[in-house]
Parts: C-alpha cells; sequence; structure tokens
C-alpha cells in the first residue's frame, strides 16, 4: 500500500465516523432541529447531485428540475397515506417514484432534444411549472393530488416492523425520528455519490463531457446525441425522484407549495455556487445554501437584541436579505463557484487573462 | 360571440403589458446575450413607488385630478427605477462580463431576492391597493366591454413601443445599439462606448418597466412586493416566444401570450367539457411556448443563430 492510498483510506475512515455520529452530537448540542436540518442538507445534495448531471456534465440548462422532486414526493404520497387508503412500504414506492421520475424526464427530454441554451431553459421552467400548476388543481372532478390542501399523514417508512416516525429506545439510547432518518438519508445520499462518481468516469460522463463542450464535434466522433441528453435528463431525474420520495416521508405532508420555481432556482444555485461540474463541490454548495439561512435564522434576532437592545429589523427579512447579497457576492469574488473541478478553475483562469 | 370579442380585448390589454416589460427582457438579452432575471423586480418598484407618491400627495391635500397625480407619480418612479436599472447592471452583471452565462444569471437572482426584501422592508408584506382615483368608466364595442383607462394602456403600449422602435432604428444611439448587439468588439473599435451602451439599455428597458408595472397596479388595483415575479416569467416567457432579441418579436410574443392566455382561461371549460377550469390558464402560455419552441426551436420570429450557451 503506498502513502496515498493509506491517506485516502484513513480520510474515508475519519470521514465516515464523524458522519456516523453527527446527528448525536449536533443533537446534543445544537438540539434536534438542527438535526433535522442536516437531514434537509442530505435530500439537497441528492437533489443538487442530480442536476448537476444535467447542468454540470451535459450542459443543459434546465430550470424544472423540482417537478421530478415533486414526481416522486407525490408518488410517494399516493402510495402511502390514507388519502386513497394505500399503504405500499417505501421499498416499493421509492423506486417507483424514482422510476416515474426518470420516465418524466425523458417525457420532457424528448421534445426539446434540439433547443439550445436560453430556450432550453424557459422550457424547462415552463414545464416545472405545468407539473405543479397540475398538482394544483387535480383535485377536481376527480381528487388524485388534494389541490392546494396538499396529502397529509404520509406513511413513515417502516424497516422490520420498526416506524421511523416514532422515538424508539435501543440500549438506553433514545433515537428520534430525525437521527433514523438521517441514516436512511445518509445511506442513500451515498449511493448516489456513488453513482454520479462512477457515471462522471464512464464512457457516458466522458460523452456528457464532449456533448457540453462541442455537440458537433461529439456527434462527428460517434456520439449518439439524442440518446446521451436523454440519459442525462432521466438519471438526472432519477435522483430527484429519490429525494422527492424521502422528503414526503420525512415531513409527512407535501403540497404544491413546495416544488415552485424559487426551489428549482435554489437547487440550480447550490450547484453553480458550489463548483458546476465537480461533485465535492456541489455537495458543498447544497450543504451551504442548506445550512446558512438557517444559522441566519438562529444568530440575526438575539445579534440585535444584543447591539441594539431592540428588533431594528423583522429576522425573517433580514435573513433572507442577507443570503441574496451573499449570493451575489459569493458569484462576484468567486465566480467558478466554491469549489471547482481543477478543469474548470483553469478556465476560468484563462478567460480571466483574455 | 361578444364572449369571444370580450376575451380578446381582456387578452390585448394584458398582452400589451407583457409586451412592454418583455422588451425590456429582449433589449438586454439582444445585447448582452444574458436573462436579466432581475427585471420583474423593476417592474414592482415602478409600481410601488408610483403608489407610495400618488397616496401620499393625496394625504397631502393636493386637489388635483387623479391622472395627473398618476402621471406625477410616474415621473418619480420612473427616474427612481432608470436608477435601479442601471445599478442593476453595474452590481450584478458589469463585473461578470465574459464569464459563463450561469454566473450573472445567478447574481440576478441574488439581487432579485434582495430586492423583493428591501421592498419589504419599505412597504411590508401585504398587498397594498392602488388609490381609486382612475374612473373606471366602461365604453362598449360589439358587445363587449373595455374600461377607458384599460384602452389607455393599450394606446399608451402601442405609442411607447413605436417610439422604442424608432429610437432603435433611427437615432445615433440605436445605431450604436444594433452595433454592439452584433460585435460588442468591433464596435467598441468603431468608437462605439460599449460600457455607456449597455447602461442606456438597462435604462430604457427599465423604464418601460416601470412604466408597466404602473399599468398592472391600475389594472389590478392593487401592488404587491411578490407581484414582479409572476408577470415577469410570463413578460420573459413571452419574449422567448416572439424570438429573444428580437423587438418585434417580443410585442408579438406578449401580445400574442395575452390573448392565448385570456381566450384559454374563457373556454378551457367549454372545451374540456368542465375537466379543466380557468384556475389552467397559466398552462396555456407554457403549452404554447412548448409547442412552438418545438417547431420553431429560435421563437416566431427569432433568426436562426449559433449555440450560444
Amino acid at each position: 500500500m503506498t502513502m496515498d492510498t493509506n491517506k485516502k483510506l484513513a480520510v474515508f475512515i475519519a470521514s465516515a465516523i464523524v458522519l456516523a455520529v453527527l446527528p448525536f452530537v449536533v443533537g446534543n448540542t445544537l438540539g434536534n432541529s438542527w438535526v433535522r436540518t442536516i437531514d434537509f442538507a442530505l435530500l439537497y445534495v441528492m437533489l443538487a447531485l442530480g442536476l448537476n448531471i444535467v447542468v454540470g456534465f451535459a450542459g443543459l440548462l434546465d430550470l424544472g428540475f423540482i417537478a421530478f422532486y415533486a414526481v416522486g414526493a407525490y408518488t410517494f404520497a399516493l402510495l402511502g397515506s390514507p388519502h386513497f387508503d394505500i399503504h405500499l412500504p417505501f421499498y416499493i414506492s421509492i423506486p417507483l417514484g424514482a422510476g416515474l421520475a426518470a420516465m418524466f424526464g425523458l417525457l420532457l427530454g424528448t421534445p426539446v432534444l434540439k433547443l439550445k441554451g436560453d430556450y432550453l431553459a424557459i422550457v424547462t421552467l415552463g414545464f416545472g411549472e405545468i407539473v405543479r400548476i397540475f398538482m394544483n388543481n387535480l383535485n377536481a372532478p376527480v381528487n388524485i393530488t388534494n389541490g392546494p390542501q396538499g396529502i397529509n399523514l404520509i406513511d413513515p417508512i417502516q424497516i422490520g416492523g420498526v416506524s421511523l416516525g416514532k422515538a424508539i429506545e435501543v440500549f438506553g439510547f433514545s433515537l428520534n425520528p430525525v437521527h433514523m432518518y438521517y441514516y436512511v438519508f445518509l445511506f442513500l445520499t451515498v449511493v448516489v455519490v456513488i453513482m454520479v462518481y462512477r457515471l462522471q468516469h464512464s464512457r457516458i460522463g466522458r460523452a456528457w463531457v464532449a456533448m457540453r463542450e462541442d455537440s458537433i464535434a461529439a456527434a462527428a466522433m460517434g456520439l449518439n446525441i439524442r440518446n446521451i441528453k436523454l440519459l442525462a435528463f432521466a438519471l438526472g431525474a432519477l435522483s430527484g425522484g429519490v429525494a422527492g420520495g424521502l422528503f414526503a416521508t420525512f415531513q409527512g405532508f407535501i403540497s404544491p407549495e413546495s416544488f415552485g420555481l424559487l426551489e428549482s432556482i435554489m437547487i440550480l444555485a447550490m450547484v453553480v455556487l458550489g463548483g458546476m461540474g465537480h461533485i465535492p463541490g456541489v455537495i458543498l454548495g447544497a450543504v451551504v445554501l442548506t445550512i446558512a439561512p438557517e444559522v441566519l435564522r438562529d444568530v440575526i434576532g438575539p445579534l440585535q437584541m444584543h447591539t441594539f437592545g431592540k428588533m431594528i429589523v423583522d429576522p425573517e427579512n433580514a435573513r433572507m436579505l442577507l443570503f441574496g447579497a451573499a449570493m451575489v457576492i459569493m458569484m462576484l469574488v468567486r465566480p467558478e463557484g466554491m469549489w471547482p473541478s481543477k478543469r474548470r478553475a483553469a478556465e476560468f483562469k484563462d478567460a480571466k487573462k483574455g | 360571440m361578444d364572449i369571444f370579442l370580450q376575451q380578446i380585448l381582456n387578452g390585448l390589454v394584458l398582452g400589451s403589458i407583457y409586451a412592454l416589460i418583455a422588451l425590456g427582457y429582449t433589449m438586454v438579452y439582444g445585447i448582452m446575450g444574458l436573462i436579466n432575471f432581475a427585471h420583474g423586480e423593476v417592474v414592482m418598484f415602478g409600481a410601488m413607488v408610483t403608489i407610495t407618491v400618488v397616496t401620499s400627495l393625496m394625504n397631502a391635500g393636493v386637489g388635483l385630478p387623479g391622472p395627473m397625480l398618476v402621471l406625477i407619480g410616474l415621473l418619480v418612479a420612473i427616474p427612481a427605477c432608470m436608477l435601479l436599472g442601471y445599478s442593476i447592471e453595474r452590481v450584478a452583471y458589469r463585473p461578470l462580463r465574459g464569464a459563463p452565462k450561469l454566473a450573472p444569471l445567478i447574481t440576478a437572482i441574488g439581487l432579485s431576492i434582495v430586492l423583493q426584501q428591501v421592498a419589504i422592508l419599505i412597504w411590508g408584506r401585504n398587498y397594498i391597493p392602488f388609490p381609486a382615483i382612475l374612473d373606471h368608466e366602461t365604453i362598449e364595442i360589439f358587445g363587449a366591454t373595455i374600461t377607458k383607462l384599460q384602452l389607455g394602456i393599450v394606446a399608451l403600449c402601442l405609442l411607447l413601443m413605436i417610439g422604442l422602435l424608432v429610437v432603435v432604428e433611427k437615432t445615433k444611439l440605436g445605431r450604436a445599439m444594433r452595433a454592439t448587439s452584433q460585435n460588442p468588439a468591433v464596435a467598441s473599435l468603431m468608437g462605439v462606448n460599449v460600457n455607456t451602451i449597455i447602461s442606456a439599455t438597462f435604462v430604457m428597458g427599465s423604464a418601460l418597466g416601470a412604466i408597466a408595472g404602473v399599468m398592472v397596479a391600475t389594472n389590478y388595483d392593487q401592488a404587491h412586493y411578490y407581484m414582479g415575479f409572476m408577470i415577469g416569467l410570463k413578460a420573459f416567457t413571452a419574449a422567448v416566444l416572439g424570438g429573444i432579441g428580437n423587438l418585434g418579436g417580443a410585442v408579438a410574443g406578449g401580445i400574442l401570450l395575452g390573448i392565448i392566455e385570456s381566450l384559454g382561461a374563457g373556454y378551457i371549460g367549454d372545451l374540456t367539457g368542465g375537466f379543466l377550469g380557468s384556475h389552467y390558464q397559466d398552462i396555456f402560455a407554457f403549452a404554447v411556448l412548448i409547442v412552438v419552441l418545438i417547431f420553431r426551436p429560435s421563437g416566431l420570429l427569432g433568426e436562426k443563430m449559433a449555440d450560444r450557451a
């Protein structure tokens, strides 16, 4: 074993230990609401990695990515709630939701094969809005989605007869739902991370890069542009669908409000701010953009009380204000993202030199 | 038949407002090749500033007729929005010129969030009513009704569009704008100050946006910090529908979108046997967009162009 692999192994083991104990450390020091935030961070990592396949690898700007998340979430909710009184186990409804989301990816991908750049962006945006509008309105005449009220009392995940929806005692440890969901999310996030890593370095991954850089040259080299484009849409949608199903069961409640354009844009911001096309960067972007608003929520109110003795600016308002400003400043300072791939960083350096 | 005509008239009013906002998007796109996502917020500020000015004048007991008050409001709002548009370009876009297109997209979205929050700080989260100072007298045309106000909106839109076309096609500034949109580097070699031209484009688009914002507020009798989002989205859709970067396309796309939307809202119930209701109105806009782009990938009037993404 060389030094390098030893080092890699050490980093791997260290991060595995950190990730394994994280919810307990955070839960005991900062409280369980923070564990919940971390759970959401994992969901967003899955979403951002899915979008990164489309935007980062294949270079197709998608502004309607949240639609796939919605498809996954609604599939789970309809197949596991009192709404239709169907209660399928999660190991059926999550893959089903992911598959359905992938089909929606193909559905979106097929008509837009010829579109480029901003035209593609606006059509994907329209697609996302159409999906949301249907979810908002498919409560009459046949009530399918329950309209704007959303679907309530979605089943929690059950593993071996243990429901993750209630706290349990294991060897004197009290395990909260947020802790148990953390491990489920972590497992699936790791699966998604492995999937995108393997994809990136595969034949398909190289084909995406070739298409992104120059689709005509790629086609001339014998790549089937249509198929690899569709594959990008479908695989991106797949991980969006998985995250959606998890979101539904974790929240226990979903409504069309959670699937607006702003969410799509947030996920895109995670990809771009993190470092488009670079998997560790995208993960970092997703984590930072999920955690930062929550930190601001906790800090701004007390800080104002402390310095001015009273609330000057409504904390919710100040939080979003700072968040927006941070997005602008980050992009101005590092347009290549927080943690870009070496290749992209080099491209930016070249572009700056002119 | 009169329902049909009524919907066409409604669509025309809505569509000309869309067209006015779409011009702001399309001008910026034509020159810089980027989507100015913060344009909707400029529209919102135009409406909000005008309402504030009008309300405070009324509270101060100024006894002018309604249209005069609105005009004074506009005279404050237009320069304010021009300044806003200028600052948006300076802060969010100029430092990123030459960077890949997604970077300015993100700064624009960030700036949008900031502007909305600033609007909340100033005007709060509630709907602000437009003071009832404009009469809503209606006229009848072949059995359909339209208010004089709406007629005025359509007329003013047409006037502004013609004015813009004259500026772009006939003046020195317009020629410099067209040159910049074709090739900024060569334009600057020919003595065009590209920075000034880009600023001018943003300022002109923002002035149109401010006026459009007031039109929206008078037409719906209210304004809201979030109003810029949906109207901006629709207007942007209109610009793409017509072929983004093309002024005539923006006008055609805007009016077409307005008419399609109101016809869709009026007839969707009958068409589907009551299965789908008028709240599916927004679907029409996007569905038409998708269908048009499948057959004409660069919009109705757009030229075929090389891949810029």
